[in-house]
């Protein structure tokens, strides 16, 4: 049995009530500035106010678990295991050093020790691996309050249940029915946009709206969820391009495609590329559409990097306006594991988190130069992408969650390694 | 991402496998959300096909190789047991293990001969106990890709069996493969070491 101080009750019956009172404002404000495009600084409290409650969180769970004599599991977001950077030359240099009585390592063409390089290397990725992780949610290090989250759920004491009660109480009760009532209303376009925005409790912060894509060009983001169609298209217009999807999406999609013109695919045409750039290259000529909406990453990534961009956007030779979107994790995980959970789930997980919390970032055009082939400008707006938003640059493929590998990445690692077997021969012969 | 339990008594068999691996509490916990994180579809074991996915592995010219010697006797399920087992082999040594050893009990996963024999089995495809020249080829041709021509090739793979061939059999057998590296801080080259 733990103590109950007298003032900790008070804390938690105080924040219950701020929290109540915070949300009755924003159920009246909602609608309002949802309308006039207004804001209000409500929601940048309502963030502080959540970041601290998190923090609290964690402590109290800490404690806990020490209480216990457990211990916590704490993701590590750099990877479970000990690297050593170095690289493959030396790696090897090094061990033929160590283990070798012979003492020159210039005249030695290939050890049996070589292959203890290959072997660890191996199961370090077995063990841990860049990629695996960024397709599964990003890990976080303090509890948000989502009981989706939380590995540590049976450290939780008396106080932090009776905390995370009043979430779920406030969460199902308060903001989902508000959230469904605005979702279903929707007449003009940018309007409707905005009060999803609202609806989803997105704080989104604008950055270089100077650079926002105009007509004719074509309109580049990282994709990690369907949300930021909505994000993006809630601060200017575009038109969509995509797959035709069953379901919900293609409700939604069929009204879009009435109000201006989209341009989408059947599954089948996507296959086709050249009809898909043909259609693309034709609407981007006509100044008058707006500009296209592409993801060129094909598929949802966790938002902790980008992934290799498709080309075919990039072969069209018209402006291209980059986008960076960044989520914070914290608030709401917005990512999508298209391979777990479909969308109606997917959406229902968004209404009921927090809040999602994102930064925008419009980058200045570019275009495609000369010398450069569509890939490498794909790679340039790529990095540009990475850079502006704080993303890991990734040389792999999007595809990766679905097929396997390309063998030209293994084709590097064995010139590599045939450099230093065959190179020394050469040096032999020389001498 | 569903609510994970984080509670090392989810793991089935968490004592046995401890015992047998001398893996930490902490570091089963990891390796268990990481056999998880690797099973896609949930299926409680995995298949090949979810090893050959990690990207990184695909790239390794040894990766078919080190991905067969998790299926031994053409399996085709790995369980977590299975998983950790080969995992623990590159458990670094450290002195408790040989203060405490009772030499009554087997010898531990992860000591100086296990780390050669994983090592060994790499080279060796048949399981013949010996490293033939043909195999000693083909594990080379691996790792070199088209980059060399077949002479030079066959002339390495010659002179590295020669070398290690102590009894003039043409091929290099487990213990004058242990012998060629004796020399060799295998304990540390072979250890991978997993953050508490």
């Amino acid at each position: 049995m733990f103590l109950l101080l007298p003032f900790d009750s008070l804390i938690v019956s105080l924040l219950g009530i701020s929290l109540t009172v915070l949300f009755t404002l924003l159920l009246v404000f909602i609608i309002v500035p949802a309308v006039f495009g207004v804001s209000f600084g409500i929601r940048k409290l309502y963030m502080k106010t959540l970041l601290k409650i998190f923090a609290w969180a964690t402590l109290r769970m800490e404690r806990g678990a020490k209480e216990k004599n457990h211990q916590l599991y704490k993701p590590y977001t750099n990877g479970i295991i000990a690297k050593d950077p170095t690289s493959l030359e030396e790696e090897i240099k090094e061990i033929r050093r160590s283990g070798s009585s012979k003492a020159l390592d210039n005249t030695l063409e290939f050890e049996l020790s070589d292959i203890f390089y290959f072997c660890r290397k191996g199961v370090e990725t077995i063990m841990d691996d860049e990629v695996t992780k960024r397709f599964s949610a990003e890990e976080l290090e303090s509890w948000n309050l989502l009981s989706r989250t939380n590995y540590n759920f049976q450290y939780i004491s008396l106080r932090l249940t009776v905390l995370w009660g009043l979430g779920v109480l406030i969460r199902y009760c308060f903001l989902l029915p508000l959230r469904f009532k605005e979702f279903l209303s929707k007449h003009v376009h940018l309007m409707c946009y905005r009060i999803c925005v609202r609806a989803l409790t997105a704080i989104i912060t604008y950055h270089d709206r100077k650079n926002r894509p105009r007509n004719g060009g074509i309109c580049v983001a990282n994709h990690t969820s369907p949300i930021d169609v909505i994000i993006l298209a809630s601060d200017g217009y575009y038109a969509m391009v995509g797959q035709v999807h069953g379901g919900l999406m293609g409700v939604i999609q069929r009204a879009m495609v009435k109000a201006c013109p989209h341009v989408w695919f059947e599954r089948s045409e996507v296959k086709d590329r050249h009809l898909v750039a043909k259609r693309l290259t034709e609407h981007v000529q006509d100044k008058s559409k707006l500009p296209i909406l592409i993801f060129p990453e094909g598929t949802c990534i966790n938002n902790t990097s980008v992934m290799m961009f498709k080309k075919g956007s990039f072969e069209i030779g018209a402006t291209v306006y980059p986008v960076a979107i960044k989520y914070d994790p914290q608030f709401g995980d917005a990512f999508w594991n298209s391979s777990k959970y479909g969308m109606v789930t997917y959406l229902l997980r968004m209404m009921t988190s927090w809040a999602i919390v994102c930064s925008v970032w419009y980058l200045p055009p570019m275009t495609r130069e000369a010398e450069e082939d569509a890939v490498q400008f794909a790679n340039r707006v790529k990095s540009a992408i990475a850079r502006q938003g704080g993303l890991v640059d990734l040389l792999w493929d999007g595809g990766l969650k679905r097929e396997k590998v390309k063998d030209t990445f293994k084709e590097e690692q064995q010139k590599l390694y045939s450099k230093m077997i065959v190179g020394n021969h050469e040096d032999r012969s020389r001498s | 991402m569903g609510s994970r339990s984080s509670h090392a008594a989810r793991i089935p068999d968490v004592d046995s496998i401890r015992r047998e691996t001398g893996f930490s509490q902490a570091s089963l916990l990891r390796l268990y959300h990481r056999f998880r994180a690797l099973d896609w579809n949930e299926k409680g074991y995995l298949s090949r096909v979810d090893l050959q996915q990690i990207g990184a592995l695909a790239v390794n010219p040894l990766g078919d190789r080190i991905i067969d010697s998790f299926f031994p006797d053409g399996s085709l399920h790995l369980d977590f047991p299975g998983f950790v087992r080969v995992l623990a082999r590159f458990r670094p040594v450290d002195d408790e293990d040989n203060r405490n050893r009772d030499p009554k009990e087997p010898e531990p996963l992860n000591s100086r001969m296990n780390k050669l024999r994983f090592a060994f089995q790499l080279y060796d495809l048949d399981r013949d106990g010996k490293i033939s020249r043909q195999e000693m080829l083909q594990v080379l041709r691996l790792m070199v890709g088209v980059q060399v021509t077949e002479e030079q090739l066959e002339s390495i793979a010659d002179r590295t069996v020669q070398e290690a061939d102590e009894d003039g059999d043409g091929a290099v057998s487990f213990l004058e493969f242990a012998k060629s590296l004796e020399k060799m801080n295998i304990e540390q080259k072979m250890s991978i070491r997993i953050l508490k």
